[in-house]
């Protein structure tokens, strides 16, 4: 099992960010369609970073977000998340419905249930990319939202990679609205002995 | 002297001095548990990840589990001129912060990291003096070392002092 993450070779670091990118290239497209409206994205990054220093990647562990949180199995196992800040939450929620900007204020069942089924979707399309290219079965959980500090919503999801390691490697891409500000951050965390089994797949093993 | 604010990370812990004061932010399933020697006017944090070091695959950073993080924390206060005997103990945090469909173990894991820290509290014979756990909301906790009392921020739930 992969445990010491900066063991990994440059190779296995790029095949990461190539499918890193076609997954994220692929819910762009599945974010734009549902909110018609161009999704630009950045190039995929994979961090490898120490527990503690994670939500800084989000702006800070007190910082205000809405996180969307699904549990991946089947051949590897890893968690999906997409932070957004909380009034681009709303903006989306805004686009989702077919609203004015700025009439959506609040969170409640109906704009909960909507930013659950954006979770849904981006991450149902991430993992189609990815089990086309490595020809694994990975299967998404329901999505689960959170709407608090940005620390507070990562501890749970971190909780589970504590349990293994210090350190934890993510795929990130941040979408952003074509002219405008980020949407929200997609981070894809495979677990470690996951990791190996991507790797393998991808014929870049060692 | 200029007192300063010391921020405390995930699974990382601090022991500090009056003035100085304690700052771990957004804790969700996470527990803030502070230590507090009144008469040394010494104070330490640590911000709790997960219940025990014994499940775990590997335990190099010690201040992520309850168990030996309170271990750690306790020898700590002590090298810095603390007293066993006299600490006492606040905790904050252990919320549940998904709105989910099931319980699995990642979803319980607030109220499982309250448990252990109690009672790892009470192996140390440390008597708990107040507490904010559960909950679906983070919190933002800030421990005044002067006076010993825990600020306890939220967003929408209110703000306390215990």
């Amino acid at each position: 099992m992969i445990s010491d993450f900066n063991q990994l070779s440059g190779l296995q670091l790029d095949a990461l960010r190539e499918v890193g990118n076609i997954g994220a290239g692929n819910a762009a497209t599945a974010l734009a369609q549902m909110i018609n409206s161009k999704i630009e994205m950045t190039v995929p990054r994979v961090n490898i970073l120490p527990l503690g220093e994670v939500p800084d990647l989000t702006g800070g562990a007190d910082r205000f977000v809405v996180g969307v949180y699904l549990g991946v199995t089947g051949s590897a196992r890893a968690s999906i998340l997409f932070v957004m800040p909380v009034e681009n939450a709303l903006h989306l929620v805004d686009m989702l419905m077919g609203r004015n900007l700025g009439v959506t204020q609040t969170l409640d069942e109906i704009e909960v249930s909507a930013l659950q089924e954006v979770g849904n979707i981006i991450a149902s399309t991430y993992l189609n990319a990815l089990a086309m290219f490595t020809g694994l079965t990975l299967i998404p959980s329901v999505p689960a939202l959170g709407m608090d500090m940005a620390g507070a919503i990562l501890n749970a999801v971190l909780a589970q990679f504590g349990a293994i390691g210090d350190y934890v490697l993510m795929l990130e891409t941040e979408f952003k609205k074509e002219g405008q500000d980020v949407v929200g951050h997609f981070f894809v965390l495979p677990e470690p002995g996951a990791l190996q089994t991507i790797l393998s797949a991808l014929g870049v093993n060692g | 002297m200029m007192a300063q604010i010391i921020q405390v990370g995930m699974a990382d812990l601090r022991v500090a001095k009056a003035p100085d004061k304690l700052m771990s932010a957004g804790l969700g399933s996470c527990v803030g548990v502070c230590l507090y020697d009144k008469t040394a006017k010494l104070g330490g944090l640590a911000h709790v990840m997960l219940p025990a070091s014994l499940q775990a695959k590997n335990v190099q950073n010690r201040a992520k589990f309850a168990d030996t993080a309170l271990d750690m924390l306790v020898d700590e206060m002590e090298k810095t001129g603390g007293n066993r005997a006299r600490f006492t103990a606040k905790i904050a945090g252990g919320a549940q912060m998904f709105r989910f469909a099931g319980d699995s173990d990642i979803m319980r894991i607030g109220e499982r990291n309250v448990q252990a820290v109690e009672e790892n509290l009470r192996r140390h014979g440390i008597k708990l003096v107040a507490k904010d756990t559960g909950g679906n909301f983070g919190r933002t906790i800030v421990f005044d070392i002067e006076t010993g009392d825990l600020l306890v921020k939220t967003i929408g739930h209110g703000e306390r002092v215990i």
